[in-house]
């Protein structure tokens, strides 16, 4: 295959990506995977580690290929593989065992920008999470079919039992409020 | 109340839903009031960020069905792969000699395999003849039980009145509260829960509803870790005629599944707090739990028709809600149940479903 098709073939994965497409992140996992599981391995990670580290990785490349203005200047093998070893190399330094003799077998791009974006992310995602996890049910359930599921109001009236969408929709925005309000103090504290 | 109608206000605006004329009246409220202009952005900042939640959760749940895909395949979690080149260099280096000690391997197999023969033989009869005997046991067996005079017994059948008695229960709060039917644990003075690990707890039943039949109950052994994000939620609404389910549970020591499907939407004698089902249940499955293919909860199998065939009956899951809400009413000074409201069995095949399910599952046994 030549470097166009390649990149063609790039750009198509990362739209799939976007897309939240199943076959897109099939086919960059089994072609990188086992890449990034033999380096975790040989710098003294577990399998388990090399799939957490994968995960993150796919993470941040899904941040990416939702970017607009963000365009991939290298193959996504090599962002991949930059990606999960800035990421394990951090790692290793929370846990005090960097040597500084980590073998770089591929080429590397520099990506310390997007895991310091990535994890700022990260942890707007824990809050939010938190904070659902706060509110309990069906308060939960409803923001979830409405917001994220973008069920129509009249659905959900029917799904949760109210007798019409008005209340429905009511007892939405109050969760909302109280949600908003979860939210926002973690904030503060945090 | 305001404030209600101020978010709906917003969100109006933010959704584009204006007509030409409200969206410059707000567009000058917003420049004369710098409060809602400040709310307008909070709101918009914070649906957003709500919207970006769910989309990386739903990323990564794509994610999580891929890798338990890959690893089913073996694509993923085998260190072997690894050290494949050293496998080719040792291959290269020993060709000769696993040459020789295949076709030794292959005498050998040949040889053992012409033994094997009469011997299968012989004993795969014996074991035809044995069976068919069985056979016939069990068929006089099942002549006897009908001849025998039909038991006055009530229509629901109880667990079978043993010194042990077994049911089943779930987890409905990672916290180590548990559902099961209110019959299942009548009878029993110290209550065990087992899981799929074979971990045994002790548990004790905090609320009991004969009514719709269910208990909640409670692990109280240290041993017990709290789970977070149970994968299923517990549906409200009511399931439709031949919605189709599949079932979890301990009519023998060790878990089985079964399938079947909603075939009325109201139990014995019309009871309305009830389905009935058509699946394949037996004693020890009271207090299973019912899901449907979005991995929701609908119902709890309680009782079988002794009468007529595949005819269970399953309290709806919708009176769990009613259980918890009294339970957290009753007593405030416990931690509140909080019921499951996970997706994690959306979208991902029936297999994959029933292993993630099965460590919530419990044989629930007592005396």
């Amino acid at each position: 295959m030549n470097i166009l098709e390649n990149l063609e073939k790039d750009q198509l994965l990362l739209k799939g990506l976007a897309g939240n497409d199943k076959a897109a992140v099939e086919a960059i996992y089994r072609e990188n995977y086992t890449m990034i599981q033999s380096f975790i391995l040989n710098n003294s990670g577990s399998v388990d580690e090399a799939r957490d580290i994968f995960q993150e990785a796919m993470v941040v490349l899904y941040e990416k290929s939702k970017d607009t203005t963000f365009s991939l200047n290298c193959k996504i093998k090599t962002y991949v593989y930059s990606v999960c070893r800035r990421l394990w190399l951090k790692r290793l330094q929370q846990l005090n065992k960097y040597n500084t003799q980590i073998e770089s077998i591929e080429e590397v791009v520099p990506v310390e920008e997007e895991i310091e974006e990535h994890e700022k992310r990260n942890a707007d995602f824990i809050l939010m999470e938190h904070a659902l996890g706060k509110i309990g049910e069906p308060c939960k359930s409803l923001l979830d079919a409405y917001y994220l599921q973008k069920k129509s109001m009249q659905g959900i009236a029917d799904e949760f039992g109210y007798t019409n969408a008005d209340n429905a929709k009511t007892q939405k925005y109050k969760c909302l409020i109280r949600l908003k309000k979860l939210f926002f103090a973690q904030y503060k504290n945090a | 109340m305001d404030e209600i109608i101020l978010m709906e206000t917003i969100e109006r605006y933010l959704g584009g839903e204006m007509t030409p004329q409200e969206k410059v009246f707000f567009d000058d409220l917003r420049k004369s009031n710098p409060e809602i202009d400040q709310a307008v952005v909070e709101h918009s900042y914070f649906l957003h960020g709500l919207e970006k939640y769910g989309a990386a959760k739903s990323f990564k749940h794509t994610l999580l069905e891929v890798e338990s895909k890959l690893m089913d395949e073996g694509v993923i979690s085998q260190p072997k792969l690894n050290s494949r080149a050293k496998v080719v260099q040792m291959w290269n280096k020993y060709k000769r000699n696993m040459a020789v000690a295949a076709s030794i391997a292959g005498f050998i197999s040949l040889i053992t395999l012409a033994l094997m023969v009469p011997l299968t033989k012989k004993y795969s009869n014996e074991g035809i003849q044995s069976l068919v005997k069985e056979l016939n046991k069990t068929r006089t067996e099942v002549d006897k039980l009908k001849h025998a005079p039909s038991v006055p017994s009530a229509t629901p059948q109880k667990a079978e009145p043993k010194v042990d008695f077994r049911g089943t229960g779930f987890l409905i709060d990672g916290k180590g509260y548990l559902v099961t039917n209110a019959h299942v644990i009548s009878r029993m003075k110290n209550i065990y829960v087992e899981n799929n690990k074979g971990d045994y707890f002790s548990a004790s039943s905090i609320y009991t509803d004969n009514n719709v039949d269910l208990a909640i109950l409670k692990i109280n052994d240290t041993a017990y870790k709290t789970i977070v994000n149970l994968p299923y939620s517990i549906k409200r609404a009511n399931s439709d005629l031949g919605e189709q389910f599949f079932t979890l549970g301990f009519p023998r020591s060790e878990i089985v599944y079964g399938e079947g499907y909603v075939s009325a939407k109201s139990g014995n004698d019309g009871d309305s707090t009830a389905y009935q089902l058509t699946v394949s249940a037996n004693p020890g499955n009271s207090g299973g739990p019912v899901v449907n293919r979005n991995g929701e909860i609908i119902g709890i199998i309680t009782a079988k028709d002794s009468k007529a065939d595949g005819v269970v009956y399953a309290t709806k899951s919708r009176n769990i809600f009613k259980l918890v809400d009294q339970l957290n009413k009753l007593d405030e000074k416990e931690q509140a149940v909080k019921t499951p409201a996970g997706n994690g069995l959306k979208g991902i095949d029936r297999v994959q479903q029933v292993k993630k399910m099965e460590e919530f599952v419990f044989m629930v046994v007592g005396n």
